[in-house]
């Protein structure tokens, strides 16, 4: 029978086994075997076979969405190698990251990379978020695609949170203890909602067993299903081809092979990344304080620096307003955003127009003195409950302020329409960019300005 | 009656079909939320503590009891209170302070009086209590219950 149906595969056993693995000839010899490599490989199809030339212009992207996925491959291989030192109780816990950081080989570079590679997705994911924001990335068929990545944020933020608790140091106890606090003033659940999360009324051992089963099972394999639909959708849809300013939208568009063209990029992009990282956690260790005391909080107590925003908005409002009304409308906000009527054509174009970067840059500026100023009012000038004795401080330091706040914003958008002759994309753009510019100087604000009791203090 | 009015067996089944599922996964998230619904406090934190005899506490007196994260507080009239010891603003331990009479939050500046009474934002209400007993003049503390409060009052605080 083998005689007359020869064999074409190679002679050699081992040589069978290698054609049986990579199917394909590698490296491919032409641009349509590598379409065909793209195609037929699990990872490598995650790309399209052929991609718009332009759209792989380092400066449109900057690479941040797979720098996102990097970190989160590297975050799952460092969190399985701390799993095996680590055991989720209050007697062990602290005394593992101890063990971890001075006798178990490597123990100290893999928290290192496990923790900064943590905050270094943090900062990416934020930025992704801008990028697509201000090359109009969300816009139609992508809106949903948006709203994806807009809980991948928020697990992103959820996973730092849980994992903040493990090392059971003064630092996680007391961060987890203020941020755990803000849900018992979610509006008729809260109580509940709290003592659920925490497993009692207290930060405790059944609070670091709910942890660590949040930050190693639930939340990674929840992100890993959403992550994988996120860049499904971008497969699907193609991503938006960046444009200058006079580009017209039916322009022709070069295409070019993914392979090498896009995963050259990538791979030298990451390699990058991956030594940068390297080096720095090799210099800078994470964090350890002394082990996790409930009868004394620290003298100030802050919360984790990416929750420093919010930590300052508590400062200023009440409790419900600060924690809850005030994150929850940005939230509304940004997931209404590519929904809201687009009045320019504007996809691929950073800052939408010459006009809308005039008027980010004027929001910017706004936000810069406005936000400083603001605070400095609050905390030495205006003490509104004190104005206002006769009402409850909900409303006296919620919904007036709020509400005052709210009548400048439109003012400002009214004002950029009017004086700017800007569109309504362009005006909304002007107001997003004074909000986010409020947020990072309010961030700041609480990472470096803030001391003893939360007073406000010079840091230099 | 209109023909379209008319449920039809299709659509009756499928209704049927689709409370069913419905009820299967309200159970199923209903199961999970009692799974997941904090257990019992064991040990010594929730339970009820025998702290002393009246005696023991002078009146004007502050004593803090750590395992059960509250403080024995005697008013200078005679009366005792058991104040949680966690901050109502956002959790953080709230020390006694000795010499301005206070407790003061160390961590966003919350000032309290020894009867809870909030002296001094951001805290939105009183220090939560729990109830005292006194039996035959000893007092005990019951720290499975705790007692959120708008504002101070004489109910709060119970005489030998
Ligand atoms: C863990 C977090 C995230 C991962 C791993 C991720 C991954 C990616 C990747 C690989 C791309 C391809 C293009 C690029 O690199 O820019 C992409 C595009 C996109 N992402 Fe994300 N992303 C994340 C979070 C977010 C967030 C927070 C948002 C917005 C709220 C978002 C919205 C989008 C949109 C709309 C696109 C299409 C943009 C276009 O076609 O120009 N993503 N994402
Ligand atoms: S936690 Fe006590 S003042 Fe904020």
């Amino acid at each position: 029978m083998s005689t007359d149906s020869p064999d074409t595969r190679p002679d050699s056993l081992l040589g069978r086994v290698w054609e049986s693995i990579k199917r394909h000839d590698l490296p491919p010899q032409d641009d349509r075997a590598r379409m065909r490599a793209v195609m037929s490989n699990l990872l490598l199809h995650l790309h399209p076979a052929k991609v718009a030339k332009p759209a792989i212009r380092f400066n449109y992207t900057f690479g941040l969405g797979g720098l996102a996925l990097l970190l989160l491959s590297i975050l799952a291989g460092t969190g399985v190698l701390l799993l095996f030192v680590y055991t989720p109780s209050p007697e062990s816990a602290y005394n593992d990251m101890l063990a971890l950081q001075t006798e178990i080989w490597f123990g100290q570079l893999i928290r290192n990379l496990h923790h900064w590679s943590g905050n270094l997705l943090v900062v990416v994911a934020f930025l992704h978020m801008l990028r697509v924001f201000y090359t109009g990335g969300f816009r139609s068929p992508r809106e949903f695609n948006w709203v994806i990545g807009l809980s991948l944020l928020l697990l992103v933020a959820a996973a730092n949170f849980t994992g903040y608790l493990l090392p059971w140091d003064q630092l996680a106890y007391w961060a987890v203890t203020v941020g755990s606090s803000l849900l018992g003033y979610v509006p008729v659940v809260g109580d509940w909602l709290g003592r659920l999360v925490l497993g009692g009324p207290e930060v405790g051992a059944a609070t670091l067993t709910n942890f660590y089963a949040l930050h190693i099972a639930v939340i990674p394999l929840v992100m890993a299903g959403i992550a994988g639909f996120h860049i499904w959708r971008v497969r699907k849809d193609g991503l938006t081809v960046p444009r200058r300013l006079d580009e017209p939208p039916d322009r022709k568009i070069e295409r070019v092979t993914t392979w090498p063209h896009l995963l050259g990029r990538e791979i030298v992009f990451a390699l990058i990344v991956i030594g940068l990282l390297l080096f720095w956690s090799s210099w800078v260790d994470a964090p350890l304080e002394g082990a996790a005391d409930p009868d004394h909080s620290p003298n100030p107590a802050k919360a984790a620096w990416y929750f420093m925003g919010l930590q300052e908005l508590l400062l200023h409002f009440h409790p419900v307003f600060g924690a809850i009304v005030i994150p929850g409308l940005a939230l509304v906000a940004l997931a209404v955003l590519p929904y809201l009527r687009f009045d320019i054509d504007a996809e691929g174009i950073w800052f939408r127009s010459r006009r809308g970067r005039g008027v980010a840059i004027f929001g910017m500026l706004v936000g810069l003195i406005a936000t400083p100023a603001f605070v400095l009012l609050d905390e030495y000038v205006i003490d509104l409950p004190s104005l206002l004795p006769s009402l409850p401080t909900i409303i006296s330091n919620g919904w007036v302020p709020l509400a005052a706040i709210l009548l400048l914003l439109i003012g400002y958008y009214d004002m950029v329409r009017r004086l700017f002759g800007a569109t309504a994309c362009e005006a909304r753009m002007s107001l997003f960019t004074l909000l986010l510019t409020s947020f990072v100087v309010l961030t700041l604000i609480g990472i470096f300005f803030r001391g003893e009791g939360m007073a406000l203090v010079v840091p230099f | 009656m209109s023909e379209s009015k008319k449920i039809t067996r299709r659509d009756f089944l499928k209704i049927a079909w689709g409370a069913a599922g419905a009820l299967a996964l309200l159970e199923a998230g209903g199961i999970v939320l009692k799974f997941l619904s904090p257990k019992a406090a064991e040990g010594e934190f929730g339970g009820v503590f025998t702290v002393g005899n009246v005696e023991d506490f002078p009146p004007g007196s502050v004593t803090p009891f750590n395992a059960g994260r509250f403080y024995l507080v005697r008013l200078a009239d005679g009366g005792f209170l058991a104040l949680y010891r966690k901050c109502t603003h956002l959790g953080c331990a709230v020390p006694w302070d000795q010499t301005s009479g206070r407790f003061v939050c160390p961590c966003h500046g919350s000032e309290f009086e020894p009867d809870g009474m909030v002296l001094n934002p951001p805290a939105p209400r009183p220090l939560d209590r729990f109830p005292v007993i006194i039996e035959d003049g000893v007092v005990k503390v019951d720290t499975g219950t705790i007692i959120q409060r708008d504002r101070t009052g004489p109910d709060d605080i119970v005489y030998p």
